[in-house]
């Protein structure tokens, strides 16, 4: 077991056609994930690496039974990909793509909220996820990653490539790594995936990257608190940033005061989550919740 | 991307929101042709800079005649203002704006904001405007109102009559300020806003509303669909480091450490920066190249981190996903050669073909030291630069 994804994932590619998108879409299918498909509006009909491509995500999920999709449309267009997706009874969305207007992803979350779609969305501006030896959906590097019971929740790219290598190293296997994106508004929260682990038979430990801004790690404190018998660690990135120019005064002011790091390390703390304080221990932070038997593999 | 106010009062004014009349003196020469356009007076000559706080630190002065308001150009144009946003070096003006000077009976506070939790806009408004709004929140949290805005419909007409109420209005300065707040969600949904805010909404004596001034921020990933906004940028008003950074397509804050930072990725680029400090040193900067940088890129990225004479030392961090070890090392090697590096590089490699790439750097003929772990990266940049 694992969350989200595993070897009979059928993921489709939407933008398979630029140069990114082909270039991860023969990453993933590598990997050893199911690419069954792609979507460019105008190229149905082609083939990339084999790959064959539908003008539409409708057609192609009739056509191949996709049940996920990995999003590397441009940015002023991936909010509408996103709702198309969903559309189509995608059950998995994974969206790649940098920059998307805050505003558009404010109001696909609306749509997709209020349009009774049942599924997960990860991202967007985020690296994908993976479950070690299964199934990858992303762009990350997949041979850093080990098969095991240790699930990574992240909102940075190249910090959880850091995380899951040093773990590795350790010889402690990951059961599924999630990226969540660096962006404001976001598919998926910390707490949405910790729901997740915590109800996984081979998950037995969680680590999760958090950054300075917003309240998110607050709230996964306060989810850790109630809900979860597994043990987690955590660190937060940003200790010695600045204090945010962010959006002037009534920005930090919704954003309340508690986005700094030391305060999110001490919410983290005070919940029973073990943090590390410099981003070389994560492995070691990680592998000292562990219950014996895996800590020794 | 921020806006001036004089931007801000033509966004206002297009929503149907009452601003007072005013022109804006973008060069000091236009004087006497604005002088002969003004609306009656007397008037405030605002200093047009990209920060709050600017009436305190001296920005804003009042005139009665259109002798004082030459006098008033004059004292502001050039100055340099500090505020507590702006740091001890404070901003030049470049711009003023003139405008009616408004008597009114209350100062309001509205403003519309994205709440990244709620994952969409809320209005906020306060009977207490016209002060600094953090320090309202701070000790009078309850003075301030708060309801959604839909992204896709805005502010229903019968929620803001309910914000309106709740904040204690009745009769005509009811309606009035619920226009208000509904014209300023409009606005700020159709320009991509990040923050919208008048600070005061001054209520005149025959209850209507006008804005006495305006701050806004616009959301630049949504900056390709408004050509206006584009053609508002003001660069003038930007760090030129920044501004040289933004143009490469890194992203850089510069900070007061001695230890220069270049790192891919904003996740890894932080904690890099907290790894130098829990090891002693100090960062100089914080720079994220991206996830696809190229040699241009990287070589840029040096001298941007270079024209910092404080920085002493540089720390190199590249975990390779998409990029691969190889093409960053040989972007390492051409930027450090093409820019003549004469301080310590301490060069930290990991991720897709680490082993091509640390072999390019080992033959580089740079003095360089390669590192593989963290905390040898660490160690081996604070000793050096001490």
């Amino acid at each position: 077991m694992s969350i989200l994804v595993n070897k009979e994932t059928r993921l489709i590619v939407q933008g398979i056609t630029g140069s990114a998108g082909m270039f991860h879409a023969r990453g993933c299918r590598d990997y050893g994930t199911q690419v069954v498909g792609g979507v460019t509006p105008g190229k149905g009909g082609t083939l990339v690496d084999q790959i064959p491509v539908f003008d539409t995500v409708e057609r192609a999920v009739k056509a191949t039974g996709a049940n996920a999709t990995m999003i590397f449309v441009p940015a002023p267009f991936a909010a509408d990909a996103i709702l198309e997706a969903a559309d189509a009874g995608i059950a998995l969305i994974v969206a790649i793509t940098e920059g998307i207007p805050v505003l558009d992803m404010a109001r696909a979350k609306a749509k997709l909220a209020s349009s009774g779609w049942t599924g997960r969305l990860i991202g967007p501006n985020g690296p994908g996820l993976i479950t070690p030896g299964e199934c990858k959906i992303g762009i990350m590097p997949g041979y850093i990653h080990k098969s095991g019971s240790v699930g990574v929740i992240s909102r940075s790219g190249t910090l959880t490539y850091e995380a899951v290598w040093q773990l590795t190293q350790l010889g402690i296997g990951q059961s599924t790594v999630i990226g969540i994106g660096g962006d404001p508004i976001n598919g998926s929260s910390f707490v949405d995936l910790l729901a997740l682990f915590e109800k996984d038979p081979q998950t037995e430990a969680v680590l999760i990257l958090g950054e300075i801004g917003g309240r998110q790690e607050d709230e996964a404190a306060d989810y850790f608190k109630k809900n979860m018998s597994k043990p987690m660690a955590a660190f937060i990135a940003g200790q010695t940033a600045p204090p945010g120019r962010r959006m002037g005064h009534a920005g930090a002011i919704i954003e309340g005061s508690s986005g700094t790091a030391a305060e999110k390390m001490n919410n983290l703390e005070n919940a029973g989550i073990r943090v590390a304080t410099s981003p070389e221990s994560l492995g070691d932070t990680l592998s000292s919740i562990l219950p014996k038997k895996t800590s020794t593999k | 991307m921020k806006l001036h106010e004089y931007q801000a009062k033509v966004v206002l004014q297009e929503a149907g929101i009452p601003i007072p009349g005013g022109i804006p003196l973008l060069k000091k020469e236009d004087l006497s042709a604005v002088l002969k356009k003004l609306p009656t007076g007397p008037w405030v000559i605002k200093s047009q800079v990209h920060t709050g706080g600017r009436g305190k630190a001296g920005g804003i002065l009042k005139a009665q005649t259109p002798s004082e308001i030459e006098k008033a150009v004059a004292a502001l144009f050039g100055k340099t203002l500090v505020t507590h946003q702006t740091g001890p070096d404070g901003v030049i003006v470049r711009k003023l704006y003139i405008e009616q000077a408004m008597a009114v009976k209350k100062e309001l506070y509205v403003a519309c904001v994205m709440d990244r939790s709620k994952g969409c806009p809320v209005m906020m408004a306060s009977m207490e405007g016209g002060m600094d709004v953090e320090e309202l929140a701070r000790t009078r949290p309850e003075a301030l109102y708060y309801q959604d805005v839909d992204p896709v419909t805005g502010l229903a007409p019968y929620k803001a009559r309910s914000l309106a109420q709740h904040m204690g209005f009745q009769g005509a300065a009811l309606n009035a300020f619920s226009a208000v707040a509904i014209a300023l969600a409009k606005a700020f949904l159709a320009w991509d806003a990040s923050l919208l805010e008048i600070n005061p909404l001054g209520l005149t004596a025959d209850d209507k509303v006008i804005a006495m001034d305006a701050k806004m921020s616009l959301d630049d990933s949504a900056l390709f669909r408004h050509p206006t906004a584009q053609a508002w940028r003001d660069p003038s008003e930007e760090n030129p480091l920044d501004v040289r950074a933004q143009d490469a397509g890194v992203n850089y804050i510069a900070l007061s450490g001695a230890i220069g930072c270049l790192v891919n990725g904003a996740g890894l680029a932080m904690a890099t920066m907290d790894l130098i400090k829990f090891h002693g040193g100090e960062p100089a900067n914080f720079l994220d190249v991206g996830g696809g940088a190229n040699t241009q890129q990287v070589t840029e990225a040096f001298r941007i981190i270079l024209s910092d004479k404080k920085v002493k030392g540089i720390l190199v961090n590249i975990f390779g996903g998409i990029m691969k070890c190889d093409v960053i090392a040989n972007g390492i090697v051409a930027a450090a050669k093409g820019v003549g590096m004469k301080i310590p590089l301490v060069v930290r490699l990991e991720g897709t073909n680490v082993e091509e790439g640390r072999r390019i750097l080992k033959e580089s003929g740079l003095k360089l030291s390669a590192v593989v772990g963290l905390t040898d990266a660490a160690e081996i940049i604070v000793a050096a630069t001490r």
